[in-house]
């Protein structure tokens, strides 16, 4: 099974991340495919690099990173969500002038069509948020 | 066709347990996670809503709220994770009702 995964919320504030990790994890570990993880809204949050949650916490941002390197994930940033709370790459940082890049290893940005396409090339499309 | 419906909220805070039972038909399943497994309970506010319904609850978020498996209403069945991959696969499409 090919899936695509939406996380709608931020880490730390709500459960959506940890539930959403843990699921795709699953996944993963059954064999099946996941063709993409979009992070919208306030999800958008999990993707910088700039975050240090004490070391006896879950580190949400570094878990997506790594299992992202380890299985090749596509996990793609909202451009507009992330314009708003201040995510940055190369790309933005040029493009709006901002002085500093905060996105995480593994994390790309881009529009929303790469939600669209997830929900139509993926036989599954499971949404998590608040 | 048939849909798995996820519903993430305690029945003591929203009502999308209520919504996600007015929308289920023949054949469909209901995953509780997050909160939503507070709806599993018996004797809860929304344990006669779930009766006989095709319901099945996250194991490790009923966990992460110390509810044991015997305070479940009859029939309610705990899956794990691998578990919750299983019904996003046996079933058509899959609905959140955030």
């Amino acid at each position: 099974m090919n899936l695509t995964i939406q996380v709608n919320e931020g880490p730390y504030q709500h459960q959506a991340s940890d539930s959403a990790y843990f699921f795709t994890k699953a996944a993963l570990e059954k064999g099946h495919e996941i063709f993409r993880v979009f992070f919208y809204h306030d999800g958008v949050n999990n993707g910088t690099r700039l975050t240090t949650p004490p070391q006896d916490d879950r580190n949400v941002v570094k878990r997506w990173s790594e299992l992202a390197a380890e299985h090749d994930l596509d996990l793609v940033i909202c451009v507009a969500a992330a314009q708003r709370r201040g995510i940055v790459d190369d790309g933005e940082a040029e493009r709006n002038k901002k002085d500093a890049t905060n996105i995480a290893p593994g994390f790309r940005i881009s529009g929303l069509g790469q939600l669209v396409e997830g929900g139509i090339q993926s036989d599954r499309l499971v949404v998590f948020g608040d | 066709m048939s849909i798995l419906h996820l519903v993430n909220k305690s029945p003591y805070e929203r009502d999308s347990l209520d919504t996600a039972v007015d929308y289920m038909l023949d054949g469909d399943t209901m995953l509780l996670i997050e909160d939503g497994v507070y709806a599993a309970m018996s004797g809860g506010k929304a344990a006669s809503k779930i009766s006989g319904m095709k319901v099945s609850v996250l194991g490790p978020d009923l966990a992460a709220r110390g509810i044991s498996e015997e305070k479940l209403v009859d029939g309610v069945t705990v899956v794990d994770y691998a578990g919750f991959v299983d019904l996003v696969e046996s079933n058509d499409k899959v609905q959140s009702w955030l």
